[in-house]
């Protein structure tokens, strides 16, 4: 018993609709409280792998385990602890947000009041309380996005996968969703999956990152671990307050760093991997008063359109 | 940071309508988790429906919670009452038709064996309302495919299919709950006809049924169930094949035109065409043919059940009735008569819902 065991967990699990490879021997392993972010062009297979791990698409090969359980013998076990929000997720146009809430609490196998004391108590937590009673017509996307996120947390779940949770929402509303989304795996220790196309938003909240295009995981692990197993500098902006002052000296004392440049008045600091830390208590130490230290992100974004590149190659080959 | 929500409040009248409807919808759904019984049926259920290698400890009911959400729905929808308004207009226009030219035959009426039968299947040679069983044997398929035509494509259409589905329920749970609750608000419909109906032409004729009237009236109405249950099953059918609410609905409506207004018209020129020579053969084959089509089945079973003194369904010959003595047939045995159609009505109920469910099982959730 060294890790507690995967939330999330695939062997060689394999996807054909016909001749098309929708999944390709894909090998996936998501602890519980981890944030696990699966980024990938559309069309990549994303949506496949997420309904084989709900157990709503049969996979053509491979293993799947959600929970410790198989949900292709064990579907209604796994779906009762795994909260899914699917792409744009719907809601009976009808109904108000809570009639809604209360129906997935219904099928959950909840009681009347039961159902009605959790739907309050989630629809707090989004933050739609006061829109709870309106029908779900009138709500924009982001209040749909969130109330999606609500209605998976109905049955408390162990396991929530969102597919795409960001697509259409103004950055105000992602960033609610996203925030939403970092609290419960470090609150609750729930196992989150989450898929999108963005880089940006996957990069900001998940611990982990694998890369999926055509079916294939590319790559997987940390932001860091991606940059340096692609051989990829980093750049790190540094902005002190003493603009004068020649930070060349410093930067230079620290191993890793191979590149310094300038660009008007922040530093550019070219590193094999994350060095924000170090540099902040050097600077200290001398004396200098950082004003702006960020990592650039372009060096993922580089290899995410390298790897879409690359496949963009691949696929004018035919 | 509730912004003013201008659309909510410019309809406010009508979402005040809505709030009452969805609460008699609310109020409906939590009497049908009331029923008794039903958590002790539904294992049973579960094991004769689905309970082929899956897990046990489901949760209770899951298509007794969707039948109850989409009943619920249903009844508090303008289709319901649009077409509560129309059908019943409709037959109390025929009882009251019918109640009048009765009054004026009075005697011959009392001579009859159940007069209050005659209200519904009496229709007055000079008067262009068709009888109560007509309209009902016309109209009644609009019944099974409002509440059908958009059941399971109209879920797809909102993206409420996957978050359904996702859920820990079957996914046979969705079209049966969908099917019951049509079932269940059709039944509703027709026992608000039939009590409407037979409330004004009680008051018009001034007679009053006799408790063998009560029943064959029950079982009309289960025949009735049936009937309009066969072009439900079909209206379900046709959301689980046909992506788009519209194309299911126009679908099911050209079925039910051809088969009902065009049925007997079409048994006609085809027993013509390919039919044998003579005559007889020829309404033979005709007679066969329209029993295919459902409103055959329905007219010639409610015939039989609304009167008593029809002997025989069918082709009948004048030797056949040469020296045959009038009289009334007891319920047992008008069905008798008709039990071939009532077996036949029920049985395309069984078979385009098993249809229907196969093919959503068979489905791809992914639209």
């Amino acid at each position: 018993m060294s890790e507690p065991a995967p939330a999330i967990w695939t062997h060689a699990l394999t996807k054909h609709y016909g001749d098309t490879v929708a999944v390709d021997k894909l090998d996936l392993s998501v602890p519980p409280g981890e944030v696990f972010g699966l980024l990938g062009p559309n069309g990549a297979g994303k949506t496949t792998t997420i309904l084989m791990l709900l157990g709503l698409s049969e996979p053509t090969a491979g293993r799947v385990r959600v929970v410790g359980l198989d949900p292709t013998r064990s579907a209604i076990d796994v779906k009762r602890r795994v909260g899914y929000v699917p792409d744009s997720v719907g809601f009976y146009n009808h109904l108000t947000g809570r009639e809604n809430l209360q129906y997935t609490a219904a099928l959950n196998g909840l009681d009347r009041t039961a159902g009605e004391q959790r739907a309050a108590t989630l629809l707090k937590e989004v933050g739609l309380e006061e829109r709870a009673d309106e029908p779900v017509r009138v709500y924009s996307r982001g209040m749909k996005q969130r109330l999606g996120i609500a209605d998976a947390l109905i049955k408390n779940p162990d396991v929530l996968i969102l597919d795409e949770p960001t697509v259409g929402l103004d950055p105000r509303g992602a960033d609610h969703v996203l925030e939403l989304v970092t609290r419960l795996a470090t609150e609750r220790g729930v196992a989150i999956l989450l898929s999108s196309h963005l880089l940006g938003q996957v990069q900001a909240i998940c611990n982990r990152i694998g890369i999926f295009v055509r079916g294939k995981m590319v790559a997987s692990g940390t932001v860091d671990e991606l940059a340096a197993q692609h051989g990829g500098r980093m750049t790190v902006e540094v902005e002190v307050a003493e603009q004068g002052a020649d930070l060349r000296p410093v930067l230079e004392g620290i191993p890793d760093v191979v590149q310094i440049s300038r660009d008007g008045d922040r530093w550019l600091v070219g590193v094999q991997h994350d060095v924000r830390r170090e540099l902040a208590t050097r600077l200290a130490a001398a004396n200098l008063t950082v004003v702006h230290l960020r990592q650039r992100t372009e060096e993922l974004g580089a290899i995410y359109r390298r790897y879409f590149r690359e496949e963009e190659d691949g696929s004018s080959e035919h | 940071m509730a912004a003013p929500n201008t659309e909510a409040r410019q309809d406010g009248r009508l979402a005040g309508l809505r709030q009452q409807a969805g609460r008699l919808g609310a109020r409906v759904r939590r009497l049908l988790r009331r029923l008794p019984g039903a958590d002790r049926l539904v294992p049973r259920a579960r094991l004769a429906w689905a309970g082929l290698s899956r897990s046990s400890g489901g949760p209770r009911a899951g298509w007794r919670v969707v039948a109850a959400k989409e009943f619920g729905d249903n009844i508090g929808s303008i289709r319901f009452v649009i077409l509560l308004v129309i059908i019943g207009l409709a037959c109390v226009g025929a009882v009251v038709t019918a109640a009048g030219s009765l009054r004026d035959a009075a005697t011959e009426a009392s001579q009859t064996p159940s007069p209050f039968l005659l209200l519904f299947t009496f229709a007055p040679q000079d008067q262009t309302i068709p009888a109560f069983v007509a309209l009902v044997a016309f109209l009644g398929p609009l019944l099974g495919i409002a509440f059908g035509f958009d059941a399971v494509n109209q879920e797809r259409a909102d993206g409420t299919l996957p978050r359904l589905i996702s859920q820990p329920i079957y996914r046979d749970d969705v079209v049966n709950g969908k099917f019951v609750a049509g079932l269940a608000t059709i039944g509703v419909t027709l026992v608000i006809l039939v009590a409407v109906t037979s409330g004004v032409g009680i008051l018009r004729l001034g007679i009053t049924p006799s408790a063998g009237d009560v029943v064959r009236m029950l079982v009309y109405l289960v025949i009735t169930l049936a009937y309009i249950g066969v072009w439900l099953a079909f209206a379900v059918l046709c959301s689980v094949l046909l992506r788009r609410a519209a194309t299911a609905a126009l679908a099911a409506i050209s079925a039910w035109l051809v088969l009902t207004l065009f049925g007997s018209w079409l048994a006609g020129v085809i027993s013509n065409v390919v039919g044998p020579d003579d005559a007889i053969g020829q309404a033979r084959l005709e007679y066969t043919l329209s029993q295919v089509t459902p409103s055959g089945l329905y007219d010639a079973s409610a015939a039989a059940l609304l009167d008593p003194s029809v002997r025989s369904v069918g082709l009948l010959f004048a030797e056949q009735l040469d020296r045959a003595v009038p009289g009334t047939l007891p319920l047992s045995q008008s069905m008798l008569v008709v039990w071939p159609q009532l077996t036949a009505l029920i049985a395309g109920c069984v078979v385009l819902f098993t249809a229907a469910y196969v093919a959503f099982l068979r489905q791809e959730i992914r639209a």
